[in-house]
């Protein structure tokens, strides 16, 4: 998959400077493709675009192919990449900037289900302030493949006999205080 | 006593309730008080920062926030809150229009982040505020010959790890040895178990977690020992995964170090919670039990 032939797009102006202003965006300016993040990477042959190629497309402003793509759906953020890059480019960091910009432009990308395991997380943690696993994987699995969630059912099963699930979610006291945090940030700009 | 202002993280009270338990537990032993950070609510962890910068700083420097209040270091078990936290403190810290944005909405909720929180991982206070000794004291029922694979995972030392190297991370090996194991090699002791991948993207986590228990076992593991909820979630309850789709027949538990830890300080196993483990660990730790008697 790494080696598929991409689709050339219309180069549209100002995409590095977008990265860029996002707080770890700026380091794909420092990279010298050296591939050393590819290398590292231990899902890149899933990726669409290995690491080094997402820097290399960015530097072309290739926003459509960048953003598009299923790459950023299969980071570990292991950052076994971020701790080898010998420029010092915060790789994983930059996979999670290009996700939120995807989510801001709107950009989906069918083959990879990390982005709406991403908003079921999100929308769990604004609805209960913390992490209700059993209901965030209810989410996800209503929202993307409602069949792949009857598979998993021996499995939420031996986790529950262990204890390991528990079925109702508890608000956790600081929920109201994160929720007006969470909607400030949104009026500041944040993604909603 | 030494004191720390404590953060669980969510998946303590839930999939990895048995790392909340043995944490509590064996701290009392060692005399570290957790005093639990009221009101701390998600690190927001990977997922957050994937879905909005703003957001995803906020989340988690609310807890800084809250913690500062405290003048305690932060501690956690979870790796993931670990890493996430200190990201949102170093963004703070090293982007002053991110700060400036944050604190405004921070000033709008009755917060306020100043930076002076440090953020520790549970590993680091057993490995360097208490002293080898005082853990050895504690130990009453030595492991004679447990072959342990340490586990360190991914975001216990990357990316910036204070304590321990990125690639080659020592630091398990000595809590493990004081407690009379032996640390078998484990060349992919700090390779990725797929994360939360696991929901989203199976086969590929589940082909990473094939390399990670083939490597542990082929050098000679009787178990394997890790300090990251997920890590643990992953290995113990998807073994059985690997092991329909790969044809393979693992069968080793996957134990939280302080779950190991507990047991050699003699504490019941049931305050450790090690019923909650789905790959049992009952049958490697009995055959010690018996060599000691």
């Amino acid at each position: 998959m790494a080696n598929q032939a991409y689709q050339v797009t219309v180069e549209e102006d100002g995409f590095v400077d977008e990265v860029c202003s996002v707080p770890g965006g700026e380091c794909v300016n420092w990279c010298v493709q050296c591939g050393m993040c590819a290398a590292s990477c231990p899902s890149v042959s899933w990726m669409d675009h290995s690491p080094r190629k997402m820097i290399a497309l960015i530097r072309a402003e290739r926003r459509q192919d960048v953003l598009a793509s299923n790459s950023m759906g299969f980071c570990a953020s292991c950052y076994l990449c971020t701790v080898r890059c010998p420029k010092g480019v915060k790789v994983t960091e930059l996979m999670h900037v290009l996700e939120s910009l995807a989510v801001r432009h709107g950009v989906t990308n069918g083959r990879t289900a990390t982005p709406a395991m991403h908003r079921a997380f999100v929308e769990s943690v604004k609805s209960d302030g913390r992490i209700h696993e059993f209901g965030f994987m209810r989410r996800f699995y209503l929202k993307t493949n409602p069949l792949a969630a009857l598979k998993m059912i021996p499995l939420g099963l031996k986790m529950f006999s262990h204890g390991r699930l528990p079925l109702r979610a508890k608000k956790a006291g600081g929920t109201d205080q994160l929720r007006a945090i969470v909607k400030k940030a949104e009026a500041l700009g944040g993604a909603k | 006593m030494k004191r720390y202002s404590y953060f669980p993280g969510c998946s303590l009270t839930a999939t990895a309730v048995a790392y909340g338990l043995s944490v509590e537990a064996v701290s009392e032993i060692l005399a570290i008080e957790l005093a639990e950070l009221e009101d701390w609510t998600c690190c927001g962890s990977t997922p957050y920062s994937c879905f909005d910068e703003l957001e995803s700083v906020c989340i988690a420097g609310r807890n800084l926030a809250l913690a500062e209040k405290t003048g305690l270091d932060l501690v956690t078990p979870c790796s993931a809150c670990y890493s996430t936290l200190k990201r949102a403190d170093s963004h703070l810290k090293a982007y002053p229009e991110l700060r400036s944005q944050v604190s405004e909405i921070f000033q709008a909720t009755g917060l306020e982040y100043q930076g002076k929180v440090k953020v520790r991982h549970l590993v680091d206070v057993l490995l360097n505020d208490v002293r080898p000794e005082e853990i050895e004291d504690k130990v009453v029922i030595p492991f004679d010959g447990l072959r342990v694979a340490p586990y360190y995972g991914c975001q216990l030392v990357r990316p910036d790890s204070s304590f321990d190297d990125p690639e080659y991370p020592q630091s398990l090996t000595r809590l493990i040895t004081i407690l009379g194991a032996e640390v078998t090699p484990f060349p992919l002791r700090s390779r990725c178990c797929g994360g939360t991948l696991i929901i989203s993207e199976t086969d590929v986590a589940v082909s990473m977690m094939r390399e990670l228990l083939e490597s542990a076992q082929s050098n000679g593991a009787e178990c394997i020992v890790t300090v990251c909820p997920l890590c643990q979630t992953n290995l113990d309850v998807y073994q059985g995964m690997v092991n329909s789709k790969f044809k393979t027949s693992y069968d080793l538990p996957v134990l939280f170090l302080t779950q190991l830890m507990g047991m050699a300080f003699g504490i019941e196993p049931g305050a450790l919670g090690l019923d909650r483990n789905v790959v049992s660990p009952g049958k490697v730790l009995a055959q010690h039990v018996a060599a000691r008697a």
